[in-house]
């Protein structure tokens, strides 16, 4: 019996590991690419490390290329779709949680639908919307379009969070004279402080992926943000692959930061709402 | 929380009575707004191409044309390829998902020593951007820099160490595997997420009467899991189909069309041809399969629970 155990444990840990190896791989050669000096790339092609390492891509793709600037676009947008998706599914999220009104079941139906639908059917009628309020190739465009596809989702990650607090507090309050709005911003709303924080950073992950609208609304490297950047690049030099690579670790960094500074309070967040089923 | 019920002698003056009945929706205005403008309008903006000729490069079109696009879709034979490839691309990368993400979340639903890290571990690949695990994946099936082909070189399944992507045949087991690679954590989430929420006593209970491990799975977990299963599998089938991103980093639909998907196909006439009418009679086609399909699942999933009962 114990053996069959220590065989059922030691399977466990194995099968874990491989998971963890499947996950971690392709990074780990990104990385792997990023630091491995040219002459090297391909007479140790497929050698877990290099025998030399060097920063020299890093320090081209930093100084003498145009990322910097996609990085910067990409940080501006995403920080900003995530910053007003966020105030906004707050204020939604709430009104879902606490308020029974005609025409709630309704909006939340809404909320599903456009998450159903599919975006790629918005690209020809965005840009043509756009286009003569002056808003393609913008960020300010894309902080639009990406914080109303964002939102809905938002929206229901912060009503979950709402749902766990108990509205007593806030009736509390309101006998007490604050008016709901008040004791909304000063008692629930820094109650539901993991729920903000998984909803930045679920949102801000989200708009730093997105690729098919920024394509289509952005031209021209001015206001290019990251994808954009990184797949002209590839179509461009496709052969200088440690920069690209180097340029992809740098892609992978704020998201790779607020996803693992948020991730337990995802599960959390999903645990809490399954539990309610 | 229950409402005070008002006395008959009293009701409150019209002003706070107006103010109660419109404060949720203050509450929900400025999302309304704004989904009105970037969602709604332009979808339905978008069915209206659908019967007009609209090119973005002439500056005469804009007429309605009636069916003329769908005529053109059912003889195309690019389109009718790439409702096949979407097919077989979608339930490939949802299976692929779902199975291992299953096994995960089972995994991970056992404690041990360090299960806080192999968490934050395998859910990484969903924070790596799309575009990025597209080119990340299309960097490691490339026999210049990539180590796949010359592992399966090596394993001698192939001859010689080649890019899978540039195999008509193979080709769409790329993106495939991408697509797993990046959708698992999804999955294994929300059944981590429901396993949780299983009560401890229902298994105490049935190892108490004597059920082995196996059959505990089929008889307490697997039946705890199929609602969230369904509804998960629903949501990321239209999700996966409607996914693009990976195929126009990867292949570009190519090589020949044979990883071409509809909606690949829609981005590409849109974004290279221009061709907003054409593309937007497609995304109508797809928006159609897509409704027709969740009507199945969930009248399915009514039917089965009906059963239950």
């Amino acid at each position: 019996m114990t053996a069959t155990r220590l065989f059922g444990t030691l399977a466990h840990r194995a099968a874990i590991l491989c998971f963890i190896a499947f996950a971690l791989f392709p990074l780990y050669w990104l990385l792997k690419v990023s630091v491995t000096p040219n002459d090297l790339l391909y007479s140790e092609g497929v050698r877990m490390w290099p025998s030399r390492t060097t920063l020299d891509h890093f320090r081209f793709v930093l100084a003498n290329s145009e990322f910097p600037r996609f990085f910067a676009n990409s940080l501006i947008v995403s920080g900003s779709t995530a910053l007003v998706s966020t105030v906004l599914a707050a204020l939604m999220g709430y009104a879902l949680s606490r308020f029974q009104f005609r025409g709630k079941l309704w909006l939340a139906a809404l909320l599903l639908i456009t998450q159903m639908f599919p975006l790629v059917m918005l690209v020809a009628p965005i840009f043509k919307i756009l286009s003569p309020l002056g808003l393609t190739n913008s960020l300010t465009g894309l902080v639009i379009v990406y914080t109303a596809f964002n939102v809905p989702f938002a929206s229901f990650l912060m009503q979950g969070f709402f749902d766990g607090i108990p509205s007593d507090l806030e009736q509390a309050a309101m006998i007490d004279g604050a008016d709901r709005f008040t004791a909304f911003r000063h008692i629930i709303l820094p109650l539901a402080l993991p729920g903000v924080a998984a909803t930045l950073g679920f949102v801000f992950t989200a708009a730093w992926s997105e690729m098919i609208f920024a394509l289509m609304l952005i031209s021209g490297s001015e206001k290019a943000t990251f994808p954009v950047g990184l797949l002209t690049f590839v179509s461009k030099f496709s052969v200088d692959y440690g920069q690209m690579m180097a340029a992809g670790v740098l892609a992978l960094i704020p998201a790779c930061l607020f996803f693992l500074l948020i991730q337990r309070y995802l599960v959390q967040g999903m645990t809490a709402g399954a539990v309610k089923g | 929380m229950t409402a005070t019920p008002i006395p008959a002698t009293y009701r409150r003056p019209l002003r706070q009575r107006l103010a109660v009945t419109l404060e949720p929706w203050l509450y929900c205005a400025p999302v309304l707004i704004l989904i009105t403008a970037v969602m709604l309008v332009p979808l339905i903006l978008g069915i209206s191409y659908a019967f007009r000729d609209i090119q973005l490069l002439n500056p005469f079109s804009g007429g309605f044309v009636g069916l003329e696009h769908f005529k053109t879709l059912g003889q195309d034979d690019a389109f009718l390829r790439a409702l096949r490839n979407t097919l077989w691309w979608t339930g490939a990368s949802v299976f692929f998902q779902l199975a291992f993400g299953l096994i995960l979340a089972l995994l991970l639903n056992v404690p041990f020593a360090g299960r806080g890290l192999a968490q934050s571990l395998v859910f990484l690949p969903w924070a790596v951007p799309t575009f990025l695990a597209g080119l990340n994946w299309a960097w490691l099936f490339n026999p210049v820099i990539g180590p796949i082909p010359h592992w399966l070189f090596a394993l001698g399944l192939m001859d010689e160490p080649s890019n899978i992507l540039a195999d008509p045949s193979i080709a769409m087991w790329g993106p495939i595997l991408a697509a797993t690679w990046w959708g698992i954590p999804f999955f294994a989430i929300t059944l981590l997420a429901a396993l949780q929420s299983i009560p401890k006593d229902l298994y105490e209970a049935a190892s108490i009467d004597g059920a082995s491990p196996i059959q505990r799975f089929f008889s307490i977990t697997l039946p705890y899991l199929a609602p969230v299963i369904a509804i998960t599998v629903l949501l990321r089938t239209v999700w996966v189909a409607n996914f693009a991103d990976l195929i126009i980093v990867m292949t570009n639909g190519g090589p020949a069309d044979r990883t071409q998907t509809v909606a690949s196909y829609i981005f590409t006439q849109a974004f290279k041809r221009l061709d907003f009418g054409y593309a937007s009679a497609v995304a109508l086609v797809l928006l159609a399969l897509l409704l027709a399909y969740s009507m199945v699942i969930l009248v399915f999933r009514q039917k089965l629970s009906n059963r239950d009962k």
